[in-house]
């Protein structure tokens, strides 16, 4: 740590315990599992088609609670683990089934390897591969999609997020603290019994799904049930009479949660664990699952206790430091593929919210959330991810204590806006109340917490759309014809032509997405009904539907637009440099991309340095980028998707802007070709030279209550954040983008020396978390590519 | 107004984040200048070879053409509206920061005519403004400035005149009594005193205590007194205007914490309390 921690009641950092299990979460290395795989696999032999699939999914589910490997750590008071062991990661082959090939490169690449035996490679290939051969979620969507999506998916254009995870983006409310699921299996047996068959078509329908969540209910009482089991009989066994206390209050406990809503802190938090475990051991959902407010859904346990006495601030934040290395236990499911570029990362996005306001739109600060910001900082894993949440009524207190975090340079805590997040969720059509008990999750992604299955179906790649726009419909790198012939540009004899353009061929490639988008959904219902999950989610077992049948109460699909600022800079030199000043003519411009710059330096250099790029509150480019935004709202905003929502944008690319930019030529704003495109809404890469408020200023022009979340980046020097007086001015500046409308904003508080360093001694900097793109990452686990493209981000020498 | 550079996003320049007016000219040439290019009035020009490709754009269309910012000339003319306009640009991180506008320099008061009409400007407009000084003016130009600024930050390098004038080209008889007089007004602006520390130069215990000593002896405190650590920033922009920084070779070093920390006691022993950087 490089700085003091100032926190008013610091109780001196991690004790031996809390030390111990780090230790062990961050050095044990990660391994496959093939567990899981084995007992679906037997399962689904067995059974498949002989009853509904919501039935064969819980079923599974219960299958796999009843079967899977038991742990229980030393040490651990919060128990429970996806895997048989710590960072132990199953595969989920009903989705999409690892090849051989796939495991082998599992096992051996460098970066981020998932260890597993040749002995269980070869029983995945007898027992688990054959079976799924056409059977996957991954085969269903790729046998469906036209030769025109499928080419424009190779190239670029757009990602697939259905085709290695399941639909996700999962936080919860605070309801499972207040019922049970023995409450849940009273309420499903009552919708039984009220079911009309004669007046409601769908009754049998919804009988099953209720049915199967009422399985779903059993199937994780069992689960918790065996580590009762275990715990007892590892108390027998022990000669540690503390250990042995312990090992009893952990079988007491898991013998009340989740059956019973839970009396004290420590069920509370073992009651979500469990929440927890059983959505990720059920499906593997996008950004795993989130338990929401944390520091709200924990306050009235922790006040109850301390009140009666039974409990400390030592023991909850032990309680809690223990609950947060369980996220760190587990790893993400490795994808398959050639996608491990899209996001190759161990961290699994849960993205844990604090702060903010209330169900009332009150101050929702407490003790809690200094705590867990004190957690955060002791522990600084990989996972889970933390995000403070700023609107108008949060004190000055907490923004200072977040910077404190956040000028430690482990990438977190990123900062969000409930004052604007909240109007995006109204505007989507949320009441007031569930919107204010929403706020954002994965990466930036705003959701009505416990109410809604807003859903991620992938990625566009907005410059990669300007490149076959520029190219008359054909794309330069994989010579294809992939888009409309939207005409020669040399020909355009204004900039508004060449919009126009670039506008039919932007609606031509959303359509394309759109077009699929559904019958993905489609397969979801039909296949992977995820009726565990389903319980916990407003209002599934009200209408009797799964999560993935439109039982939520809200439900909208999402398409996330990247690569703003490389499309603005892109647009805005071709305007100024060929409409406006015919400095250079379209034709030398595009033989100077197609060359990548060869040749071309000088004018490159001039386009870099003396073009109005976006994020220097420059009106004109600015004006460009609202321009681009407001149309990507429109083409894709309020189409119904088969859940009985709508679909909408949002603004983030994760590390996906890396990937996009490998598959780009050069761009005319004197980009190099393959190298990233801009990230989330941030500037491209070095294009502000303005300082930050000039940043904040020009996305501030966006009108973000449109989107479902917009990203912005911002590093920072850490050497200009030494006094509290610099870190209240970065308080200010974040105050001043969210007046402004903004909803997210992160820094990376390093300098390119430590970067440089870091990549030359790697060893050195074993712990160096950096904030990738809504999420934080080792270094040393990023590919060249990736270091390379963190370090370029504008260094901002103001602090 | 002739400005050499417009920072904004400034955070060490006074309360609160400011946008900050590097006014052209300097009467003194203080060896460790970090801003040397703001010294002649004369636009200067800044060449940073590392950037350079030989193109040869600025022979043929002006500096302005050089297409990577190899070449640049520090030392522009701003209309009063330019500078009302961007600094408007920076109101919101302002108001929300408790900052303002600083003028320095060179030496603001260099140009009394020019810094009093920004100055006005900007407090019509009600911006908090900060004048960064090193008071070697005549005293009625100090004043007239002074009615038009809410905080002065005056540079304070040594207490004896020899030296002082063997580093900066000025003694500092006309800075110490300007200071006075300035505290000793019953309506002032509020007066932070900054103290650049260079070992070799101005940290040695006997000048330390006489500057600890002069400061409280002055009419009226300052309301702030800063240590600002010497850094070499400087030379790499003699390297850039093709000058030799601190050519007659004078020892100047960075001070250690140890050495921070003895200076912040010889001041704490006067009763002066001090804060280690801007």
């Amino acid at each position: 740590m490089k700085y003091p921690l100032t926190y008013p009641n610091n109780d001196g950092g991690m004790n031996e315990r809390i030390k111990r299990l780090r230790k062990q979460s961050i050095e044990t290395p990660t391994t496959l599992t093939i567990e899981r795989a084995l007992i679906e696999t037997a399962f689904y032999k067995e059974n498949y088609g002989k009853m509904p699939n919501c039935i064969l999914r819980a079923r599974n589910f219960y299958e796999i609670c009843k079967k899977k490997t038991i742990y229980i750590g030393e040490d651990e008071l919060i128990v429970g683990e996806r895997g048989p062991k710590p960072k132990a990661v199953p595969t989920f082959p009903e989705l999409t089934c690892h090849t051989v090939e796939d495991l082998h490169t599992l096992n051996t690449r460098e970066l981020q390897p998932y260890f597993i035996s040749e002995e269980d490679i070869a029983t995945y290939e007898r027992e688990v591969i054959p079976y799924w051969q056409g059977r996957t979620q991954r085969e269903r969507i790729f046998s469906h999609v036209s030769k025109e999506w499928e080419e424009a998916y190779h190239a670029g254009v757009f990602t697939e997020f259905m085709e290695q995870r399941a639909g996700g983006h999962t936080a919860m409310d605070g309801k499972m603290y207040q019922r049970g699921l023995l409450d849940c299996k009273k309420r499903i047996a009552e919708r039984i019994a009220s079911l009309d068959y004669i007046n409601d078509p769908l009754a049998t329908d919804k009988q099953q799904e209720l049915e199967a969540m009422d399985i779903s209910c059993d199937a994780a009482i069992l689960f918790a049930e065996r580590h009762a089991e275990l715990a007892e009989k590892m108390a027998a066994e022990t000669k540690d009479e503390k250990r042995r206390m312990e090992l009893q209050k952990i079988a007491d406990v898991c013998r009340w949660v989740p059956a019973h809503a839970p009396r004290n802190i420590q069920e509370a938090i073992q009651m979500y664990w469990f929440v927890h475990l059983g959505t990720v051991t059920e499906l593997n959902g996008w950004d795993c699952m989130n338990p929401g407010h944390i520091d709200q859904h924990l306050w009235p346990f922790y006040k109850k206790g301390i009140e009666d006495g039974t409990l400390t601030r030592e023991k909850a934040k032990e309680l809690i430091s223990c609950f947060w290395i369980k996220f760190n236990n587990q790893p993400a499911p490795p994808k398959v593929g050639v996608t491990a570029l899209e996001s190759g990362t161990y961290n699994d996005f849960t993205n844990i919210n604090i702060g903010g306001i209330d169900r009332y739109g009150r101050n929702a600060v407490n003790e809690i959330s200094y705590m867990i910001l004190e957690v955060q900082e002791e522990l600084h894993e990989l996972q889970p991810g933390l995000s403070v949440h700023i609107a108008k009524v949060t004190p000055d207190d907490f923004i200072l204590a977040a910077t404190k975090v956040i000028r430690q340079g482990h990438g977190y805590p990123s900062v969000f806006n409930p004052d604007t997040y909240t109007k995006e969720l109204m505007r989507q059509g949320k009441s007031r109340e569930d919107a204010n008990e929403g706020g954002c999750s994965g990466c930036i992604e705003v959701g009505a917490f416990g109410k809604e299955a807003y859903i991620l179906t992938g990625y566009l790649n907005t410059p990669k759309i300007l490149e076959i726009t520029l190219n008359n419909g054909l794309d330069p790198v994989s010579g294809k014809k992939l888009g409309l012939e939207t005409g020669d540009p040399r020909t355009f004899t204004s900039y508004e032509q060449l919009y126009e353009a670039y506008h039919k061929q932007m609606l031509y490639f959303v359509n394309m997405k759109l077009s699929v988008n559904n019958y993905i959904e489609r397969m979801f219902s039909l296949y992977a009904p995820a009726t565990f999950l389903s319980l916990f989610i407003d209002d599934c077992i009200e209408k009797g539907q799964d999560y993935y049948s439109g039982g939520a109460r809200y439900n909208t699909t999402y398409i996330q637009c990247t690569g703003l600022g490389t499309t603005t800079d892109c647009l805005s030199t071709i305007k100024m440099h060929v409409f406006d000043t015919g400095r250079y003519t379209m034709d030398e411009l595009l033989k100077a991309v197609a060359a990548n710059w060869e040749g071309e330096e000088k004018m490159r250099q001039y386009i870099i340095n003396h073009t109005p790029f976006f994020g220097n509150d420059n009106d004109e480019a600015d004006a460009i980028a609202v321009k681009v935004y407001d149309d990507l709202v429109d083409a894709i905003e309020g189409h119904p998707n088969t859940r009985g929502g709508k679909t909408q944008l949002n603004m983030l690319s994760t590390t996906c802007h890396n990937y996009f930019g490998s598959v780009c030529g050069a761009s005319v704003n004197g980009r190099m070709a393959h190298f990233a495109i801009s990230d989330g809404t941030s500037p491209a890469h070095g294009a502000d030279t303005q300082g930050p408020t000039s940043v904040v200023k020009s996305l501030g022009k966006l009108d973000q209550t449109k989107s479902g979340g917009t990203l912005l980046n911002v590093r920072f020097v850490p050497e200009m954040m030494k006094s509290e007086e610099d870190l209240r001015k970065l308080g200010s500046l974040i105050r001043t983008y969210f007046n402004l409308g903004g909803h997210h904003i992160q820094f990376n508080v390093v300098d390119t020396e430590t970067l440089h360093d870091a990549q030359k001694h790697p060893e050195r900097y074993r712990d160096l978390l950096v904030r990738v793109a809504g999420y934080s990452d080792y270094f040393n686990d990023m590919t060249p590519q990736l270091q390379n493209e963190i370090i370029a981000r504008t260094e901002n020498e103001a602090f | 107004m002739r400005l050499f550079d417009v920072k904004r996003f400034a955070i060490h320049d006074g309360p609160g984040i400011r946008t900050t007016l590097f006014m052209k000219g300097c009467p003194l040439h203080c060896v460790w200048c970090h801003n040397p290019e703001g010294i002649s009035y004369e636009p200067t020009r800044l060449f940073t070879a590392s950037k350079c490709i030989h193109c040869g754009a600025h022979e043929t269309e002006g500096v302005d053409a050089c297409p990577t910012l190899a070449l640049q000339v520090a030392g522009k003319d701003w209309t009063l509206e330019e500078i009302l306009k961007t600094v408007e640009k920076e109101r919101l991180v302002m108001e929300e920061s408790g900052g303002g506008v600083t003028l320095c320099g060179g030496e603001p008061l260099m140009h009394p005519e020019a810094l009093v009409e920004v100055l006005e400007a900007l407090g019509k407009k009600g911006f908090h403004r900060t004048v960064d000084t090193t008071l070697y003016a005549s005293w009625e130009t100090v004043e007239h400035v002074m009615a038009h600024a809410e905080l002065f930050m005056v540079d304070l390098k040594h207490m004896d005149s020899a030296q002082h004038e063997k580093y900066t080209g000025v003694g500092n008889e006309l800075i110490l009594e300007n200071i006075q007089r300035f505290s000793a007004m019953k309506q002032r602006p509020q007066l932070w005193i900054r103290i650049p520390l260079i070992a070799g130069v101005n940290n040695d215990e006997e000048n330390l205590k006489k500057t600890a000593a002069f400061i409280s002896s002055l009419p009226s405190l300052p309301e702030q007194v800063n240590l600002l650590p010497y850094h070499d920033v400087g030379k790499a922009k003699h390297t850039r205007m093709g000058t030799k920084y601190n050519p007659k070779g004078y020892e100047m070093s960075v001070p250690t914490e140890e050495q921070l920390a003895q200076a912040q006691e010889i001041f704490s022993r006067h009763g002066i309390s001090t804060i280690i950087g801007g």
